[in-house]
């Protein structure tokens, strides 16, 4: 009979403490998400593109920092306001510089960003097809010996 | 020319240590502004002293710094005295941004409301200020952060010079320094105050 109660206790009582927690720790951590999973769902793709500015090699999507905070909470203001996201991105651009956005923008100041890498190579490539030629055209014409070479190997090779 | 040839990847090499160099001795944290000579954002928000409210615009015509601060900011406190004796010396006209001075450890979530929040950053800043001297022509709260977020702070403290016609023209994240004072804000501000 007591070993009944507590195994009555045991699965019945647990289990409801166990499902009690589970569901008061989701609802803390999952709140923000069930505001709107649409809005939740741009705002983590926008949020991934931008920096946060306090820890700088984090994105704000995965910033717990206090501003990173703040200004997720602008963004899906923004989202809510049915602002576009490159409005949302220039909204930030405004405020902290091109330095917020991960892809920098195509613009002058950020050629040598985007076109110096591929640059680089082609001039790689100029250089080594310049060399391979120099070096082919350095290198003697046929595979056979010549007349005075071949007479050369020989009084080496009797020697 | 031949035999110097193989002195050229070397000479390139060492252009790239120069450039690298002179990246790493650069401050990762000083991010250019895009607010400099932008016209600063508009805000109204309440004063230390009250019960009015301060905005920009009532400090058109004059040259003035606008300092972001909190009592719990700990870079703060090192140029404070600085800003102190700035105020005391040139009589230039500044004005403290109190930024989210409750922070979320300070409440319980949303358990104060919005002027139980004031006034207890009112009485802190007032205390805090008796103590270390006050530099501010006058004190605003941005409990939200938002005006912080318009002006892109993203680190405490720090310091605009905003002219005349309300555009800013100096932006520094971090703490004042005294030789930044002497050396770049006030040539600055005497540059841009119209001689009389």
């Amino acid at each position: 009979m007591l070993h009944g109660l507590g195994f009555y206790f045991d699965k019945r009582l647990v289990l409801a403490f166990l499902l009690s927690i589970s569901l008061s720790a989701w609802s803390l951590e999952a709140q923000p998400m069930a505001e709107d999973p649409l809005v939740e769902a741009r705002l983590l793709v926008i949020a991934q593109e931008l920096r946060c500015l306090v820890c700088q090699n984090e994105s704000l999507a995965a910033s717990r920092a206090e501003l990173a905070e703040d200004l997720k909470r602008e963004v899906r203001i923004l989202i809510k306001k049915g602002n576009t996201d490159q409005e949302i991105k220039d909204f930030l651009v405004s405020r902290y510089g091109d330095f917020v956005l991960y892809r920098p923008q195509v613009k002058p100041l950020t050629w040598g960003l985007w076109f110096g890498p591929a640059l680089a190579l082609l001039c790689g490539l100029w250089f080594l097809m310049g060399h391979l030629k120099q070096r082919l055209k350095n290198a003697p014409a046929s595979k056979h010996l010549s007349r005075e070479e071949q007479e050369r190997l020989n009084k080496i090779l009797k020697d | 020319m031949g035999r110097k040839k193989f002195l050229i990847p070397l000479v390139l090499f060492l252009g790239l240590v120069v450039f690298l160099a002179m990246g790493l001795r650069k401050d990762p944290r000083e991010i250019p502004s895009p607010l400099v000579n932008k016209a600063a954002p508009a805000f109204e928000l309440p004063t230390l002293k009250g019960p009015e409210h301060f905005s920009p615009k009532d400090y058109a015509g004059k040259v003035w710094m606008f300092n972001v601060w909190a009592t719990w900011c700990v870079s703060c406190r090192d140029e404070h005295p600085i800003l102190v004796a700035f105020a005391q010396r040139t009589g230039v006209p500044i004005v403290g941004l109190s930024y989210k001075e409750i922070q979320p450890q300070d409440e319980e979530k949303g358990s104060m409301t919005l002027q139980e929040k004031l006034s207890l950053a009112r009485k802190r800043s007032d205390v805090w200020l008796r103590r270390h001297g006050d530099p501010y022509q006058l004190t605003v709260f941005d409990l939200d952060g938002r005006v912080g977020i318009d002006y892109g702070v993203y680190g405490v403290p720090e310091t605009y010079v905003i002219d005349g016609q309300g555009i800013i023209r100096y932006k520094h994240v971090g703490a004042m320094t005294a030789e930044l004072l002497a050396n770049q804000v006030l040539p600055l501000i005497q540059s841009l105050t119209p001689s009389s």
